[in-house]
This record gives structure tokens, sequence and C-alpha cells, in this order.
């Protein structure tokens, strides 16, 4: 079997950035929700606000520190594996990229130790505007690196010289086609994300009763917000649907499986594309809707694949499934919180152990889409990293050898199998404590108990790390 | 590219990301330092008094990594391109190495019945990661094999005797800086193991800076010529002068007990000096034997318009982030940080 390098790079940049992913699309929520929290804090200075805001700090304090250890990988992996895209794109995406870095990590890691630590050291107002700081430097992280990738999926703004892209107007560069779409999309889905987790801690503290009071909040103000937040997101996706009709034809292509060019085509619910023989299996199709949902028109033309060369189709068994995923947790996402709120009006919402029980398991929906809409994205973008003008296989270094890669990808592989359980569990525990008073201070060092006394530091021998 | 370009702005990004890269090895060269003497700290609540001084300020400075690597990205594609990956394994394990330090600064309170495991990821991640980045280092010195704009070799050929004698320099160096920071944020017990540990760490850098600095130029001729040939030699004597100086300083401000600004201080001193030291050696390469500055450089355009941010936002950062520390100024109190 011989290694192919391109082949493996693009695995290692999946399995990196899948689970960088996840730690951004809780943080972004999640930093907004507390400085939320705090405000309400510093108007109505009720101690419950306190509460859930701390409770929430010393959750996001371990996503957070993931969310940086597993992003610094990022930039890097354009530079380690992607060398030749890297010299081909610089002039154009460096900049968006350094912005990220310039106003967003250094607006986010400044505040971050004052709203982590400086609870005692600053006014409180300080403290709030230290939680909003880190709010934003989230949301203009997402913002530039959007930006990023939404120029790969629909560059504009450039020249191409000589293989390598110049920049011609920057304020088309940054808001090029797909940016906008992209941008809400997924922010909301982020804060839809972090919201349902949200709620299904609330709905347990309410069960676990020691802390109803404050589960009971955090319950009711995220239900209010998803209530609006879920119906927003897909018309935002539809719209961004209509987008990548237009910018990308291809991939909605591979999206719903079509192979022939047509108008008043079905929607197809399920099927086995099979690529091999331009074909879908199974297929159980809805005459018309197709044309209505994609176009917006009984009439409207939707393009087949076989409109493009073979070597330009994307692998279309992968976005077809990922986007049916995405859209289905959707609309259960939609049953569930019509549901609730319909129960508030009988006053059951926090009386039903049932309710409370299947909002619990909800807290990953809002993952699993954004995952899967992302893999629908980027999938459905190739075989091109920038879109219909460099090619995946081009994009590689070219000093990589098979197992190169191979050996790295076994070592984030490992790193990361062991980090993000432990991160798991790190944060679970947090929950289970519930939002207390004051943290208690884990008597273990070491695994042994700290003695009652502690002894005077013995520092005449050194030994070995701890 | 620059040709063209009615402003050269080559030079001012020189300055910034000459300026960028310099304090991000003072600024996580402290912390990383801090994590390299950690497992030699004999007893637990010193460890965390240790850990607790640098708890608040670390991913900040970590951040001036990324601006590096963005920056030589967005101002020196080519040698982005080029160096980066030549260096891949010594990347991939700085990174893997970062991982597990970073994490271990929340994990080791958090998840007490691992503390050890994590207690060995701070200190051997901490090493591993300055390690790595010392090879990057003399790797980058030694230059690489390109054709065209591309790097040619082997991901191996990074790994020479002189790129593991910087990897070792490094470490010595980043403990330095580190058992500076200790003697500053930490008093008693702890402040006297540092300055002990300190002295040691020096002595380890003034071998391994003797080694490279003579070690360089009987390997690199240009470079020999540059500092050995009249007038350069009686133009550039400042420098190891001046170098020996501090040296001397801080060997002494380790040693005297009332000064608590003084090993830092002195360690700072150190870097600076020798970073200046190899600045003069490679200036004015950015892919050295390759690629000149200007050769490396990004369309005008883009320096430009990434200019702009930078003169407005660095600043500005650079004040805050001095905010963040003056609210954690003082020594480390017990009570402030991770419980
Ligand atoms: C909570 C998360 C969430 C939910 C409930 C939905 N999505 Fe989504 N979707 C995302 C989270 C997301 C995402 C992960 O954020 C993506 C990946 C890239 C992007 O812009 O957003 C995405 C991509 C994405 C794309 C791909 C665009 C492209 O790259 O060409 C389409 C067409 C839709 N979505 C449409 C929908 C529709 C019609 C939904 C109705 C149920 C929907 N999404 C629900
Ligand atoms: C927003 C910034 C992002 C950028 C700049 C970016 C860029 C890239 C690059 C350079 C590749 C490698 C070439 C390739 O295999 O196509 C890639 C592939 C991929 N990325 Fe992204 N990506 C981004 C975000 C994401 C996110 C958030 C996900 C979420 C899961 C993701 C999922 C993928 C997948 C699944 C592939 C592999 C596609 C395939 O192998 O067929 N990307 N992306
Ligand atoms: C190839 C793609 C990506 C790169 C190069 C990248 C780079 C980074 C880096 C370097 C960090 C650490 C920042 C720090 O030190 O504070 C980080 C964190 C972060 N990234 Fe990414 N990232 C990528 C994908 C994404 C995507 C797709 C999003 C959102 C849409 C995103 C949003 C964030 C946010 C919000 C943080 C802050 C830390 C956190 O909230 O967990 N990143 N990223």
């Amino acid at each position: 079997m011989t290694l192919d390098p391109v082949i493996l790079s693009r695995l290692q940049f999946v399995w990196v950035v899948a689970w960088h992913i996840l730690l951004p699309a809780f943080t972004v929520g999640l930093a907004s929700y507390i400085a939320f929290v705090e405000a309400l804090h510093l108007a109505t200075r009720r101690p419950i606000y306190l509460r859930v805001s701390n409770f929430w700090i010393r959750i996001f304090s371990v996503a957070f520190g993931m969310g940086v250890v597993s992003g610094i990988v990022m930039p890097f992996q354009f530079g380690t594996n992607w060398s030749r895209f890297s010299l081909a794109t610089a002039n154009v995406l460096s900049p968006l990229l350094a912005y990220e870095g310039l106003v967003a990590f250094f607006l986010e890691s400044a505040f971050l130790g004052v709203l982590l630590f400086g609870r005692k050291l600053v006014p409180p107002w300080a403290h709030f505007v230290a939680a909003l700081m880190v709010a934003l430097g989230t949301l203009f992280s997402t913002f530039w690196i959007l930006a990023t990738n939404s120029w790969m999926q629909t560059p504009a703004g450039y020249s191409l010289v000589d293989g390598r892209f110049y920049p011609q107007d920057w304020l088309a560069i940054i808001f090029n086609p797909s940016f906008p779409y992209r941008l809400f999309h997924t922010v909301v889905g982020f804060y839809i994300s972090t919201g349902f987790v949200v709620m299904s801690v609330g709905a347990w503290l309410i069960r676990d009763r020691r802390f109803a009071e404050e589960g009971r909040f955090m319950l009711s103000s995220t239900l209010w917000l998803l209530l609006v937040l879920v119906p927003v997101q897909m018309e935002l996706g539809d719209l961004h649907g209509l987008n990548t009709r237009e910018y990308q034809p291809a991939k909605l292509a591979a999206i719903e499986a079509r192979w022939d060019t047509g108008t008043r085509v079905p929607l197809t619910l399920f099927a086995i594309p099979d690529q091999e023989h331009a074909t879908n299996r199974f297929a159980i199709e809805v005459p018309l809707l197709g044309s209505l949902i994609l176009t917006h028109d009984l009439n409207g033309e939707v393009k087949g694949l076989k409109d493009w060369p073979r070597e330009d189709w994307p692998p279309v068994i992968v976005p077809f499934f990922a986007f049916r995923i995405m859209v289905g947790v959707g609309l259960l996402m939609l049953a569930i919180v019509v549901a609730a709120n319909l129960m508030r009006r009988g006053g059951q919402l926090f009386a039903r152990r049932g309710l409370l029980r299947a909002l619990e398991w909800s807290a990953p929906l809002g993952f699993i889409a954004v995952l899967a809409g992302w893999t629908t994205t980027e999938v459905g973008r190739q075989p091109w990293t920038v879109y219909g003008l460099l090619r995946t296989a081009d994009s590689v270094s070219p000093s990589l050898t098979g197992w190169n890669v191979l050996l790295s990808l076994l070592g984030y592989i490992l790193a990361y199998l062991i980090i993000f359980p432990a991160g798991w569990v790190v944060m679970s525990r947090f929950v289970r404590r519930g939002p207390e008073a004051a943290p208690t201070v884990e008597p273990i060092e070491s695994g042994r108990p700290q003695a009652p006394v502690r002894e005077p530091p013995a520092l005449s021998s050194g030994e070995g790390a701890a | 590219m620059a040709e063209s370009a009615v402003i050269d702005f080559v030079p001012v990004w020189t300055l910034i990301l000459g300026a960028g890269v310099f304090l991000y090895v003072l600024l996580d060269g402290f912390d990383l330092g801090v994590g390299i003497l950690f497992g030699l700290i004999p007893d637990a609540p010193s460890r965390n008094l240790a850990i607790n001084s640098v708890a608040p300020v670390w991913d900040g400075n970590e951040t001036w990594l990324i601006l590096g690597a963005m920056g030589l990205f967005a101002a020196f594609p080519v040698a982005f391109a080029i160096i980066i990956p030549a260096v891949y394994f010594p990347v991939a394990v700085m990174l893997l190495a970062l991982i597990f330090r970073g994490v271990a600064f929340e994990f080791r309170f958090r998840d007490a019945p691992h503390r050890t495991f994590w207690d060995y990821g701070f200190a051997y991640g901490s090493l591993l990661a300055t390690f790595a980045q010392g090879i990057v280092l003399g790797a980058f010195i030694q230059g690489f094999r390109t054709e065209g704009y591309a790097f040619t070799g082997s991901s191996l050929d990074c790994f020479t005797p002189f790129s593991i004698v910087t990897g070792i320099c490094l470490v010595f160096g980043y403990a330095l800086l580190g058992a500076g920071w200790l003697v500053l944020k930490t008093e008693g017990a702890l402040q006297a193991w540092a300055r002990q540990h300190g002295r040691r760490a020096f002595l380890g850098v003034c071998a391994a800076v003797l080694l490279v600095s003579i070690w360089t130029p009987v390997m690199e001729p240009d470079i020999a010529r540059r500092w050995f040939s009249w007038p350069n030699i009686l133009l550039l004597a400042p420098v190891p002068i001046v170098t020996l100086v501090i040296a001397w300083a801080t060997w002494e401000a380790l040693g005297r007990t009332t000064s608590h600004w003084g090993p830092f201080t002195g360690a700072i001193g150190l870097f600076a000096m020798s970073y200046l030291g190899i600045a003069i050696s490679l200036w004015p390469m950015i892919v050295p034997h390759r690629f000149t500055l200007w050769q490396a450089a990004s369309a005008p355009a883009t320096q430009a318009f990434l200019l702009v941010g930078a003169l407005v936002l660095l600043p500005i950062i650079l004040m805050y982030t001095g905010w963040s520390y003056w609210v954690f100024r003082g020594k480390v109190r017990a009570d402030i940080g991770y419980h």
C-alpha cells in the first residue's frame, strides 16, 4: 500500500479542525451568555446571577483553554501541510488570518485572565467589561476565520498571476458572495449549540433539586432564545442554500444527489447515491418539491453533476447524507423547542420529569448539526481548495512523504484522544458539582490527601518531576 | 515583487515581525521556562505558586506565537512556504507539546486524581516545546534545500548536530528566563530556590552560547566574514562586550538577595543580545542563502492593507496586555489563580 500525502494531509486537517470547531461552537455562545448574565448581575445585584455566571465561567475556562490549544495547531497546518496553497493564496488570505490574531485573539486572551481570576481584583463593572470583551473577541474571531473560509468557497476581488493570487479589492475579498450567509448561519448555529447545552444543564439541575432555582433560570432564559433562533436558523439555511446554488452549483448538485439537469425536479428525501453509475438507488422522492425549495419556483432549473467533467465532481455521498443529518437535527430541534415552550402555559415545564430528561439528552444536537453542516460545506467544495481555481491535490507541501504525515497524524490522534475526553470529564464534574456559592478546593494532591498542616517547603533537595 | 511599489513596506514589516518574534521569545520564554523548572521544584505548594505565577498570562503570551506565524505568512509568504514544511516534525512536536502543557494549567487543578499525569505533561511539554523551537532556530540558521519557491529536502534534514545544540541552548535560556520570573514573582524559599537554579541555567546558557558563537562562523564562511573582516570587527565589537557585561550583571543579581528585578532583566538582556547577533549574521536573508526579505515579501497591497491595522492595533494590544499584567502585578498570592 502506498501512503498518499494528500489523502493523509486531508485526514489530518479534518481531524484537527473538526475537534477545534466543537470548542468555538460552544465558547462563542457561552462567552455571550456569560456577558449576558454578568450584565443582569450588574443591573440587579441578585446573587443568583453571580452564582450562575461563576458556574459557567468555570466551565468556560476549560473549554476555552482547549479551544486555544487546538486552535494554535490550525494556522500551522497551512504551513506544514498546505504550503503550496499558502504560497498561492498568501497575498489575499494572510491579512484575514492575521487580522483574526490582531483583533480577536489578543482581545480574548488579555481579558480572559481578568475574567477568570480577576473578580477580587477589579471593580464589578471592569469584570463585566472583561466578559464583554471576551465575547466580542470570539465573535471577531468567527468573522475573520469565516471570511477566510468563504473566500476559499467563493473567491472574489483577486487577480491571478503566475499561479498566485493578488488582491484587487479588499472589501470584495472579505465580503465575498457566500460570506454573509456563512457568517450568520454559523454564528446562529453556535448560539443554538450553546443554548441546547445550557438548557440541558438547567434541566438537570432542576431534576437534581440542589440548585433548582439556578436551573429554572438557565432553562427558561435559553428556551425563549431558542424559540426565536431555531426558526431563524432554518430561514438562514434556506438563504444559504440559494446562495450555494448560484455560486457553487456542483456542490448543490452533490447535496441533492442530482445527476441530470432538469426543471420541476423532485426532492430526494432518501437514496443511496451511486457515483460510479451516476444514479441513485432506493430513492424516495417528492415530486416538484426539489425545484420549489431550491429555486423557490416550481419550474426552476436545478443543475446536475453531468454538466461538469468527472474530475471536477465532489464525492456525492458525504455531502448528501451530512446535509440530511443537519436538516434532520434542525427539525428535531424545532420540535423540542416548540413542545417545551407550549408546556410553559400549563406551568408544567419545570415539573415534568420526562420532559426534563428529554431536554437533558438534547445537549449534543447542536454539535452534531455544526459538524454535519461543515462536512457538507467542505466536502462539497472538493476537489478544490480555492473553488474552481486551485485543486486540493495541488495544494499540498511538495516535500512531504506519506509516512511523514502518517506519523504526525498519529500524534494528533493520540493527543486529541487523551485531551478531549479529559476535558469532557472535567467539565462534567463541574456540572455535577453545581453552581455552589464558593468553589471548594480539591483535597487531593498528587493522589495523596494534602496534610491538614501544610509542611514548610522542603527546598533543599531536588527530585524528579512531581 | 516590491520593485513596483511606491513605498517600500519591507523594512517596517521586518521591524514588526522581528519585534513580534522577540516578544514571543521573551514572554512565552519565561512561562515555558517556569514549566521547565516546574518539574524540579520539590514541594507541592511551591509548584502551585509557580504555576499560578503564569496562569493568568500564558494564553496571551502564546498568542504572540500565532502572530509570529501569521505575520510571517502575511509579510514574507515565500519564507513561510519554505521554512514551515522544512521543519515539519519540530513544528508538530512543538504543537503537541504545547497542547499538553496548555491544558495542564487547567487540568492539574480540576482533575486531581490524575494530577501527576498533568504535572508531567506540563513539565515535559514545556521542555519539548522549547527544544523543538531550538531545533527550528538551528535549522533556520543552517538554511534549506530549495527549488524555486519550494522546499525540496527531506523532513528529517532539520535534525543536525548543530540544531540539536541550539535546541539545548534554548532550553537553558528559557529556564534562565523562567528562574528570573520566579525570583521576581515569589518570595522566601521558592525565590531562593529559583536563584540557585537560575545560576545553573545561566552556566548552561553561557556554555551553549559560546559553543554556537564559535560553531556558526566556522560552519558558515559568509557569517565569519561578516563578523571578522575589517572594519566590521571593530564596529561589531560592542556586541560581545555588552553581552559579557550583561552576563556578569545577571550572575551577580542572581546571587544578591535584594535584587528582585535583576535576574529577569539580565536574562532579557542576554536574549536581546543573542537575537541581535543572529540578526547581524543573517541580514538581509529571510531564507538563509536563498531569499532576501525583499524577494520573499508579499504583494505591496497586502503589506499595506495589514499595516494599517497593525499600526493601530499593536499599540492598543500592548496597552491592554500591559493592563492585564498590571492587574496581576506584585508577588503571586496564594489566593489568586487556580484553586
Ligand atoms: C445548529 C446548527 C445548525 C442547524 C440547526 C442548521 N445548520 Fe445549516 N449549517 C450549519 C449549522 C446548522 C453550520 C455548521 O454552521 C454550517 C457549515 C458552514 C456554514 O456556513 O454553516 C451549515 C451549512 C449549511 C449549508 C451549506 C452551505 C454551503 O457551504 O454551501 C446549507 C445549505 C445549510 N446549512 C442549510 C440548512 C438548513 C436548510 C437548515 C434547516 C434545518 C440548517 N442548515 C440547519
Ligand atoms: C473556517 C476555516 C476553515 C478553513 C480555512 C478550512 C480549510 C480547509 C483546507 C485547507 C482543507 C484541506 C484541503 C481539503 O482536503 O479539502 C479543508 C478540508 C476540510 N475541512 Fe476545512 N476549513 C475550515 C473550516 C472547517 C471546519 C470548521 C470544518 C468542520 C468540521 C472543516 C471540515 C473540513 C473537512 C471535512 C475537510 C476535508 C474534505 C475532504 O477531505 O473531502 N473545515 N478545509
Ligand atoms: C482552519 C481554520 C482555523 C484556524 C486556522 C483557527 C485558528 C485558531 C487559533 C490559532 C486559535 C487560538 C486563539 C487564542 O490563542 O486565543 C483559535 C481559537 C478560536 N477559533 Fe479557530 N481556527 C480555525 C477554525 C475556526 C473556525 C471555523 C471558527 C469559527 C467559525 C473558529 C473560531 C475560533 C474561536 C472563537 C476561537 C477562540 C477560542 C475559543 O473560543 O475556543 N476557528 N482558532
